[in-house]
């Protein structure tokens, strides 16, 4: 190929910007949460120090498993229902077009505007369940929100409010992308819609899957926002994520040296579970 | 089929069903953001107002307060557009670039560069902001609007080149390799053949980056200079005060105009969004 | 050519003028999260005073959990070399900031103003580092108050409680007549400013300083801590389940209509009620939480100094201090706020009744050792293990099955965070 510097050249800058940007900020994070740095950062090293008070830290482990907890809810549900939709707006609707919008545009509010909504409604005295109630149920109630071991689940469903649509938007073009003629004969062969759907279809989308959980993924990464207005942590902390977990320390605790802990573990785990999916996927393109 | 039949009548419940669960916390903001404080605390959260006014939305607008100054959301708008157009120009610039090298022109570990760079997706955000605080300092950017804009296009390169990649990857190869044999260059195929098929990911990249821009918090509030805070953070001033009485009115109100231009781009150009996806933005 | 030379003479006088004034003008960034109606106004004040004076004041408000997001953004900012003028910090993050050496050195305008003479002594040590000023104090909020709904009470037959014990019998009788006894806010600092207010009135002074103050592990795995931890949850039997995640301004407002009796909390408080048209004594009643009315536990808000390179904004600066520390903006501020001048002597004419007693109290308890400072407020320990003792408290408060010999075992634990 002539010129094969060219292209190199032309992704050179961005590339290194962003490398830099991500490979080395995690570098400095790591560094950091070697070095006894409280208020502001400072260089003195300490050991693995901060990691031993990160593991006896009983708030960080609720953190933890709350973001397996949360993670799980959010992607899962998210994927769940956004494939649920695109399937049932596939179905050559006459509304397809308004419904869509509707389905879509809570990615559209930010998740400070979606937290504050959503704490509202979910709210016992005010919201949801004094609304039940005036209409006559008067034993009903929807307390999660402020109960420590169920308002984790609060925050799964206002996220997967906002984000089930975009799922849905990507899975619907995939689905509107397969070729029509495979369907076609499936249908001459005598398959009903269902086993189209989950012997040939759903199997079909592979490729769309792996860059919604992408997209997906990095949402639940970024619920930071979401956790914030919705709950700030609570009840406690029984909410708490380690996003919230890292700023909380960092920037209110004056404890930069413990949340750049817990920002690497988060990483780490998180590359864990990515980096061997990222691998398999790539090396099957071609 | 019968147009009648159980499988319309439990499809169409479905749908409304997913569709009201969607519109609830839309019809509860605005709602509320037309109901004076009288009405609010006496009625519930899904009643409609007995008395609707603009009110709340004039405040939120022009005169409430978000700190010293009491000149409402106006200027934080302004501040928003200003920043928001560069960065997401500039970073779906950079990203259909990338793509388009990526898909047609790849070199030996360029698919390995491809997946570092969307390691990048999964970073939290917190862990940028006090060393970036740092280089925007040495390059005397810091705390102006320019170091945000920078922030955000630096931040947004992964997203946008795995958008752009996955697209191109589904143009043949056939063209790229046709135009090469006419004598076609790397900018030239670029410009004359890869750009004008690119309107459906342009759409959904534009769109993408917008939103997340536009919504964004944290880079808004910890990179701009007094002169340049963004929308999202008056909406906090607004309506997070730490005390006196809580105007929620005034708050749904300015939720509300925040959200508007990204509720206007997902609902005029939600089409072509979805448009532009079908076209092959996640086939990669 | 008189005239010509008299005009150039009278141009140049002018131009040497404008130049004189503009060298002195400086450019004040304030970092704040005063966003609220009433404190807004107030600060206004003080920028008004500060552009009569020719300077130009860049306002940088960031609103939200107490000041949360505002210390991340200054974090940043003292990291990228471009520290504001002055920022709302106060307490043990005033030492810690210094320590970082970024504070400036104000004692030259202390000096000039006679600080020293005009705040209590327990007051300026904070405000010091390694004996220099480096932050001015703007007030003195009372924490340990309980705010009441006389009418409520009346309905209820219930009589204002100056123990703990008669608290117990007067939220019995509440819960009676069906009014919510205790207006309650679940959040962390809430959480503790009730812990505290039933520390120091259980335990007393010397038992809040050596416990709470000094966190010595002796005390706080005592008998009293005991008592405290129990009592404390007690309360919580008496306010309702909507409670969690509640703002403290939306728990007063349940005061001022009487749906709840009581609410502890400081006299910001009282800043609602007086928005509301209410008038103490009357309407609201103002008393020393039980078991404390001889102590009082204080929050002083300041704003700190940072060290900043042009001359024309460190004279901003000076400017902006003294003018903290004057009269007129003690008195405006604190009216509009709810609390006290933290400067003495002054005249309280215009104050209510229950910032008159305040400010009695103030003196008083300052002479006799139980003037305590307030940790829910961030008054007394350092970040990191006021921020874990918090966490602990309300857990305790919110979980079904802690028992108080557990909450004693991590409180122990957490008061060693560095």
């Amino acid at each position: 190929m002539r010129a094969a510097w060219l292209p190199k050249l032309v992704v050179a800058p961005s590339f290194v910007l962003a490398l830099l940007f991500i490979y080395g900020l995690i570098a400095w994070n790591g560094y950091l949460s070697l070095s006894a740095s409280r208020l502001l950062p400072n260089y003195e090293f300490a050991g693995f120090q901060q990691y031993a008070n990160l593991f006896e830290s009983e708030r960080f482990h609720v953190a933890l498993s709350n973001m397996a907890v949360f993670g799980t809810l959010f992607v899962g549900g998210a994927m769940a229902i956004g494939l649920v939709l695109a399937i049932l707006l596939d179905q050559k609707i006459r509304a397809e077009g308004v419904l869509r919008t509707i389905y879509l545009y809570p990615m559209a509010l930010s998740f400070i505007v979606t937290g504050t909504a959503w704490k509202w409604i979910l709210n016992p005295g005010l919201g949801l369940e004094h609304l039940v109630q005036q209409w006559g149920w008067e034993s009903f109630s929807f307390d999660w929100l402020v109960d420590p071991d169920k308002a984790i689940y609060c925050i799964a469903i206002a996220g997967v409010w906002q984000s089930a649509g975009f799922v849905m938007a990507l899975f619907l073009a995939g689905l509107r992308g397969i070729d029509d003629s495979i369907v076609k004969a499936a249908q001459v062969d005598g398959a009903s819609l269902p086993r189209i759907y989950w012997r040939i279809l759903i199997p079909s989308l592979r490729p769309v899957f792996f860059s919604t959980l992408m997209v997906v993924s990095h949402l639940a990464i970024k619920s930071f926002d979401l956790v914030m207005a919705l709950t700030a942590g609570g009840p406690g902390f029984a909410t708490d994520l380690p996003a919230t977990f890292m700023y909380a320390m960092a920037f209110s605790r004056g404890q930069i040296g413990l949340g750049a802990a817990s920002a690497t573990v988060m990483l780490a785990l998180v590359a864990a579970i990515v980096v061997p999916y990222l691998y398999s996927e790539l090396r099957v393109k071609k | 089929m019968n147009r009648l039949s159980v499988h319309r009548v439990l499809l169409w419940a479905a749908l409304l069903l997913f569709a009201a669960w969607f519109l609830t916390p839309l019809y509860v903001m605005v709602v509320t953001s037309l109901k004076d404080m009288q009405q609010v605390r006496e009625g519930n959260l899904l009643s409609l107002p007995s008395d609707p006014t603009l009110a709340s939305w004039a405040k939120a607008w022009s005169s409430a307060c978000t700190g010293i100054d009491c000149g409402g959301l106006k200027p934080f708008f302004m501040n928003s557009l200003l920043m928001v157009v560069p960065a997401v120009a500039v970073s779906t610039a950079i990203g259909s670039l990338n793509g388009y090298v990526l898909a047609k022109w790849r070199f030996p570990g360029s698919e390995g560069l491809f997946a570092m760079l969307l390691f990048g997706v999964f970073m939290p955000m917190q862990v940028v902001l006090l060393p970036m605080s740092q280089v925007l300092g040495w390059l005397g950017i810091a705390s102006s609007i320019w170091g945000l804009i920078l922030v955000h296009v630096i931040a947004g390169i992964p997203s946008t080149t795995l958008f752009f990649r996955n697209y191109y990857v589904g143009l043949p190869d056939e063209l790229v390799k046709a135009a090469m044999l006419d004598g076609a260059g790397f900018w030239r195929i670029f410009t004359r053949i890869v750009l004008p098929l690119s309107t459906p990911i342009m759409v959904v990249t534009l769109i993408w980056q917008f939103t997340n821009i536009w919504n964004d918090f944290l880079y808004g509030v910890v990179f701009s200079g007094a002169d340049s805070k963004p929308i999202t953070v008056g909406l906090n001033n607004l309506a997070n005060t730490s005390s006196s009485v809580k105007e929620y009115n005034v708050d749904m109100a300015a939720a509300m105009i925040a959200a508007l231009p990204t509720l206007f781009v997902y609902i005029v150009a939600g089409k072509y969004f979805v448009r532009g996806l079908t076209a092959g933005a996640v086939k990669g | 050519m008189q005239r010509i030379v008299s005009n150039s003479l009278g141009l140049i006088a002018a131009a040497a003028a404008l130049t004189c004034t503009s060298a002195r003008a400086g450019e004040l960034e304030v970092l704040h999260w005063w966003t609220s109606g009433g404190e807004a106004k107030a600060a206004a004040a003080l920028k008004a005073s500060m552009q009569a004076k020719g300077h130009t004041w860049k306002d940088f408000a960031v609103a939200g959990g107490g000041g949360d997001a505002a210390m991340t953004v200054l974090k940043s900012r003292v990291v990228s070399g471009n520290a504001p003028a002055a920022a709302q910090i106060k307490g043990p993050s005033l030492q810690e900031w210094a320590k970082e050496g970024v504070l400036a050195n104000m004692d030259g305008v202390a000096k000039a103003e006679k600080w020293d003479e005009l705040l209590p002594k327990v007051v300026s040590d904070v405000m010091k580092y390694k004996g220099n000023y480096i932050a001015v104090p703007v007030n003195v909020h009372r924490v340990n108050w309980l705010w009441a709904n006389p009418a409520a009470f009346q309905k209820a037959g219930a009589k204002l409680p100056t123990t703990w014990d008669e608290f117990f019998v007067a939220a019995e009788a509440l819960k009676k007549a069906g009014v919510i006894p205790v207006a309650h806010g679940g959040q962390n600092w809430q959480d503790f400013t009730t812990f505290e207010s039933v520390a120091l009135g259980v335990g007393g002074a010397d038992f809040y300083k050596k416990a709470l103050v000094q966190l010595d592990p002796a005390s706080l795995s005592s008998p009293t801590m005991e008592k405290v931890l129990t009592t404390f949850k007690r309360v919580k039997d008496y306010t309702d389940k909507n409670a969690n995640g509640r703002d403290w301004n939306l728990a007063t407002a349940m005061v001022i209509k009487g749906e709840a009796g009581m609410q502890l909390m400081g006299d910001w408080a009282k800043g609602e009620f007086i928005a509301a048209g209410k008038v103490p004594g009357k309407d609201f009643a103002c008393v020393a939480a039980p078991g404390t009315a001889k102590a009082y536990t204080f929050n002083v808000d300041s704003f700190a100094m940072f060290k900043l390179k042009n001359d024309a904004n460190v004279k901003a600066q000076n400017d902006l201090a003294a003018a903290i520390m004057g009269t007129e903006f003690q008195e405006v501020f604190n009216l509009n706020k709810g609390s006290i001048p933290v400067r003495l002597n002054m005249k309280m004419d215009k104050f209510d009744d229950c910032a008159k007693l305040s400010s009695k109290d103030f003196v008083d308890d300052a002479k006799s050792g139980t003037l305590v400072p307030s940790i829910a407020h961030g008054m007394a320990v350092p970040s990191a293990a006021e921020g874990a003792i918090k966490d602990v408290v309300s857990q305790f408060w919110n979980a079904d099955k802690m028992s108080a010999k557990d909450a004693m075992a991590k409180l122990a634990a957490a008061a060693k965070t560095k």
